[in-house]
């Protein structure tokens, strides 16, 4: 891991680089691991939404954005975007925790 | 430019100096003997003569929460406490400091509990005196509003950036009427000068994050980069009242001294109880006795280098502290100054003075030149008195 040099630290840890959350990668805190069954998905955005990080990953480029998955680096296995996951194609989610095995 | 001389408490004239500054926020609790400060604020808000937002709070801790916020956000910000008040902001007042705001607070000293006790001791100051912030003493409602006027300048410079403290005594300065000359309005300001945050969350165009976790990583070098500041800010405070002595005939330095150019015996003090101390200084340096008072205006930073030069060569120094270090070695301000001296052979002596409110009156004054005498010539006394207390 490189380090900020000590001249260029910003006083009172100041950080002045907007959106470097991205490049701080906190996946390997998880014990359980979202699985996205995309047969399921009615592009809600509810887990885009609820996420407490960015580990929903968008398709933007299109008229409406698209669900493609979870970015595994930043999601810690809270299970949010499971739970508010709507059970919408005939009573099943589209996100569901499963134990990640190591 | 003429200055007005006018009859006001030291609350009332601390008030004015931070009206003066024209501050966006200023966070509100109340608490003795401070509480007439703000009220006097509110005061200027309420007949329109101040624009100042002001926050009113559930308590100190939320006090100095508010005025980090503010100060973060971009806005010239002070507040206000005393005692209990000052201990329930503790976690904050650290903040502050660490996330280098330039927040200005008037600390009306007053002693801790328990028993509970609304009177006068440094006690409140020197629990926070590892917190980061730069103290200022003063001996009346004068220096206190100077101190005041002062402090933002210090504060907000490029090579500080630091909270200030502006300490004066509860009640003794606080509520008692005094004679000062105050500043016009734009002048003050003139000198003040206008704020302008380095970084502020509310400049949307350049997002910053403010106090985010900073753990083994980088939290050592913010640290490191915070130590730095100390010895710029003592250069700054001189800097800074070389200017305030030019435009008002009041100079300050990190310490006045008194009657101290000959002077064998030497009485270190802050805050109020040096008046008292000039007093009988007087008297005995008419009867050929020489002593002198050296009064600590700058406690944080501590001005090491300064007091080592001005006591060198001294034949005997008494250290009198309004305020106790339980299980230390005598009060806060001795344990310093001793180590400033460390390798002169100058003997140092503690006195406990004042605690609750204590009257520090002419007799104890004169208990400390007899024992100073006493050991200028030869004789030997405790390391570690107690002044004005009933046997």
């Amino acid at each position: 891991m490189s380090f900020i040099k000590n001249d260029d630290l910003h006083e009172g840890g100041i950080i002045r680089d907007a959106g470097n959350a991205e490049t701080y990668k906190t996946g390997d805190w998880r014990n359980f691991v979202p699985e996205f069954i995309e047969a399921n998905c009615i592009q809600c955005m509810f887990c885009w939404i609820y996420c407490p990080d960015s580990a929903i990953e968008i398709d933007t480029s299109g008229d409406k954005p698209i669900m493609k998955g979870i970015i595994l680096d930043h999601c810690k296995g809270c299970g949010i975007c499971a739970h508010e996951c709507p059970p919408a194609k005939k009573g099943k989610s589209a996100l569901v925790m499963v134990r990640e095995e190591k | 430019m003429e200055q007005k001389l006018v009859a006001l408490s030291g609350n009332e004239a601390v008030a004015y100096a931070f009206k003066q500054a024209l501050p966006h926020v200023a966070a509100v609790f109340p608490i003795t003997p401070q509480t007439e400060m703000m009220h006097k604020y509110a005061e200027f808000v309420a007949n329109g003569e101040s624009d100042t937002e002001m926050i009113l709070v559930e308590s100190e801790h939320s006090a100095m929460s508010a005025a980090v916020g503010a100060s973060a956000a971009g806005a010239r910000t002070f507040t206000a406490t005393s005692s209990a008040g000052f201990a329930l902001m503790w976690e904050v007042v650290y903040i502050a400091a660490s996330l280098r705001l330039p927040i200005c607070m008037a600390l009306v000293n007053r002693a801790l509990s328990g028993n509970i006790n609304i009177h006068c001791d440094h006690s409140d100051s020197m629990g926070g005196r590892d917190a980061g912030w730069i103290h200022l003493f003063a001996e009346n409602a004068q220096e206190a509003y100077d101190n005041a006027i002062m402090s933002w300048r210090i504060a907000e410079h490029m090579d500080v950036r630091l909270p200030v403290m502006v300490n004066y005594d509860g009640f003794i300065i606080s509520h008692t009427a005094d004679a000062l000359h105050m500043l016009p309005d734009d002048v003050a300001y003139k000198f003040i000068g206008k704020y302008k945050a380095d970084y502020a969350l509310l400049d949307v165009e350049n997002p910053i994050t403010v106090g985010p976790l900073d753990l083994t990583d980088y939290y050592f070098e913010h640290k490191a980069s915070q130590l730095a500041a100390y010895p710029r800010a003592l250069e700054v405070i001189k800097k800074v009242s070389d200017e305030f002595g030019e435009l008002t005939g009041r100079y300050y330095d990190h310490c006045e001294e008194y009657m101290m150019d000959d002077a064998d015996m030497v009485m270190v003090m802050l805050g109020s109880s040096a008046g008292t101390a000039k007093d009988v200084i007087d008297e005995y340096r008419e009867k050929g006795v020489k002593v002198g008072l050296l009064k600590i205006r700058t406690f944080r930073p501590f001005p090491f280098d300064y007091l080592s030069k001005v006591l060198a060569g001294r034949k005997a120094v008494a250290v009198l502290d309004r305020s106790a270090s339980y299980g230390g070695q005598g009060g806060p301000v001795f344990m310093e100054l001793r180590h400033a001296m460390y390798g002169q052979q100058v003997p140092i002596y503690s006195y406990i003075y004042g605690l609750g409110g204590r009257d520090f009156d002419l007799h104890q004054v004169e208990t400390v030149i007899k024992d100073l005498q006493k050991v200028a010539a030869g004789g030997e006394m405790n390391n570690v008195n107690l002044l004005g207390i009933r046997s």
